[in-house]
């Protein structure tokens, strides 16, 4: 007892933080027991399971940079979503965003001057102002109509899939045909060899040129979010739209910028995946393959600080690189998105119980005192 | 032209449709109404709709009893809707995000399960009722149909006399529109609003049953996909009145049912994907049309909190 109490007062932890760090320790685990009862039901052994998700996310030879490759896209939504939330916007559109996005940046990646370098740079601002526009029009349905964001942006995630699924049946759009192959997978062709993000290699792991743009985005965003007059007014604005007008805050101008930023970081992200190398290069209708979901996710768990979403979207993108490792282990890949559900679930508890004690202990101080 | 509105108007089928992909989207509707008016705006209606359909597929597969799936589709879906209540307004964990986290843990753990169990359905009978069932048109359409169909008509009356003519249901319109008056007047809000969802969770596990018995026969994951989410618009189109959710559900499921009935109307296929995009085009549409500046209950998707503001 004396040692633990030793080294919490040198680590100088409050109660708060200690009590916070045991419940996610417990729920973490009681996810994970969960997820290893689901595997054992399912004929399978869960320390076979544990080992495939160690060895697929950064064991084994190369994983760190496939890891780092899929952190890069999951961390610019959830810096997207967080500018969102900042605003009190709630975008959960980001799956139809990137893929919108990414659907731009294919065609001007794919069909348009392939051997010119600088279409690198057009594809991923096409991409943003594309995602940007996607999501834009929740915002306009919000400040014209006056139809909910939440409802807006979940419709359009819907319908953007049939959006890349049409570019990808014609042949003036994405689809590339092979000649003598059945073309049953609709594919787009892959991107100009010289308009793909540079690779960076350390110690063999490969990752694409992303992942310090990403960690860029999330230091930037930290920054404008808190040290500028626009992240602050955007912040007043989430925290109290009343008390934002009358400081002179426009509620449309701003709301809309953050709307049209969270946009813009989904097509970002999702151009980033196709030009750093997701899926050889090649655009399909499932590309996004739920990325956009797991980047909100990864600002949920985040509770919306993009310093503290570096260490979530790597753990995230650890579980996505792993459900290869998964399958090869003989477990469905679809187990790796109930667990990384069941994780999230675990993760949402512990600042909500610390919040809700928190609060509970100052009412009952403030009823003591009156 | 005209002989074509002609056809859409006498098409008896699409009637029929319209009728079986309206009254899915009403269970789901009437209980993410409740829930609505209690304050919560409940995206994961989309995974009790899905999780009502598995669990009742297993269940029959079991039992090939249709009441006992429905029940338990029913459970499944209340399931669903304690783990959301609890999380959000227990714990006051963000709706949104547990709403969507549940939609995609139910997505998984159907496919997950699936193939564990030999799944066989199939749709239920159809009763047709004497006289009212003869009524050109739109007879055969709501009174001949299988029969777990018709349990919307019961819930529908009763859901309205529960929210609008019990004590119960003043209480839940109370803690939509002001918590912390209603709190003070001694109302526990967080009950109320888990109970609200609880009731969506029962309605939206029995939509999903229905839908299994009643329009598909067999279980996919991917049925559902978006229909709560439709469902969710319907609401909001209606204004927040149950008369106005039906409506739009109405609504929704003739475009959902003309995106099946078309291509046979029409004599020729359209386009796929735009058909398949259909349904939320029009709702988007419908929505920026008819969006009123209707008054919304006024604590939507506001947490509380006691003794916080």
């Amino acid at each position: 007892m004396t040692t633990s109490k030793g080294v919490l007062t040198r680590l100088k932890l409050t109660r708060d933080q200690v009590e916070l760090l045991g419940l996610y320790v417990l729920c973490v685990v009681l996810a994970l027991a969960i997820s290893a009862l689901l595997i054992e039901f399912n004929g399978s052994s869960w320390t076979r399971a544990v080992e495939a998700i160690f060895d697929g996310a950064f064991q084994s030879k190369g994983r760190w940079g496939e890891t780092l490759r899929r952190m890069a896209p999951l961390l610019i939504v959830a810096v997207g979503s967080i500018v969102a939330t900042r605003a009190g916007i709630v975008n959960i559109g980001q799956e139809g965003q990137l893929l919108v996005g990414t659907t731009g940046a294919a065609f001007v990646l794919t069909k348009i001057q392939p051997g010119n370098p600088a279409m690198l740079i057009v594809g991923l601002i096409v991409g943003a102002i594309v995602g940007a526009v996607w999501a834009g029009i929740a915002g306009w349905l919000y400040y014209w109509r006056k139809i909910p964001i939440v409802l807006s942006t979940l419709l359009l995630v819907y319908l953007s899939s049939q959006i890349a699924s049409y570019t990808l049946t014609r042949r003036q759009l994405l689809l590339n045909v092979v000649p003598g192959e059945p073309n049953r997978l609709l594919l787009s062709d892959v991107t100009a060899p010289k308009s793909r993000l540079g690779i960076i290699e350390i110690f063999g792991n490969k990752f694409p040129l992303s992942v310090p743009i990403a960690l860029l985005i999330a230091v930037v965003a930290a920054w404008v979010l808190t040290r500028t007059v626009w992240g602050f007014r955007l912040k007043m604005l989430g925290m109290n739209p009343r008390t934002a007008r009358r400081a002179g805050v426009s509620e449309t101008r701003y709301g809309m910028a953050a709307i049209l930023v969270s946009g813009a970081a989904a097509g970002l992200a999702g151009s980033m995946m196709l030009a750093g190398g997701e899926s050889q290069y090649k655009f399909s209708s499932g590309f996004a393959s739920n990325a956009g979901w797991d980047g909100l996710l990864v600002a949920l768990v985040a509770r919306n600080n993009p310093i503290a979403a570096i260490p979530v979207a790597l753990v995230f993108a650890g579980l996505r690189s792993a459900s290869t490792f998964l399958s090869v282990a003989g477990i469905e890949g679809v187990l790796v998105d109930v667990v990384r559900a069941l994780l999230v679930v675990a993760l949402f508890i512990p600042p909500a119980i610390s919040e809700l004690r928190r609060k509970r202990r100052a009412l009952a101080n403030l009823t003591e005192r009156t | 032209m005209l002989a074509f509105m002609g056809d859409i108007l006498s098409n008896g089928p699409l009637y029929e449709s319209t009728f079986r992909l309206a009254a899915v989207l009403a269970f789901a509707a009437v209980g993410e109404w409740v829930a609505e008016r209690a304050g919560t705006i409940n995206i994961s209606v989309e995974a009790m709709l899905l999780g009502g359909h598995f669990g009742a597929a297993i269940a029959y597969t079991e039992s090939t009893n249709f009441a006992l799936a429905i029940a338990v589709g029913a459970i499944v879906g209340m399931l669903v809707a304690s783990l959301q209540g609890y999380l959000s307004h227990y714990l006051s964990a963000d709706q949104f995000g547990i709403g969507l986290t549940l939609n995609i843990l139910l997505l998984g753990v159907a496919a997950f399960l699936q193939p564990k169990f030999d799944l066989s359905t199939k749709l239920a009978n159809v009763v047709e009722i004497p006289l009212l069932s003869d009524i050109p048109k739109i007879g055969p359409a709501l009174f001949a149909q299988r029969w777990p169909m018709y349990l919307i008509y019961v819930l529908i009356p009763v859901i309205w006399w529960l929210v609008m003519r019990t004590s119960w249901g003043l209480e839940i319109r109370a803690v939509g529109e002001d918590p912390q008056a209603a709190d003070v007047s001694g109302i526990n809000v967080n009950a109320r609003r888990r109970q609200a969802i609880l009731i969506a969770g029962l309605t939206s596990g029995i939509g999903g049953a229905v839908y299994l018995f009643g329009q598909v026969g067999r279980f996919e994951s991917s049925n559902i996909g978006g229909k709560g989410i439709i469902a969710l618009a319907a609401v909001i189109f209606g204004g927040w009145t149950l008369r106005g959710a039906v409506a739009g559900c109405l609504l929704f499921g003739y475009v959902d049912a003309l995106r099946l009935n078309l291509p046979n109307i029409l004599g020729y296929s359209l386009n796929s994907q735009l058909l398949a995009s259909l349904p939320f085009l029009a709702t988007i549409i419908v929505m920026l049309i008819f969006a009123k500046h209707t008054r919304q209950p006024r604590a939507l998707a506001q947490p509380f909190i006691r003794g916080l503001k």
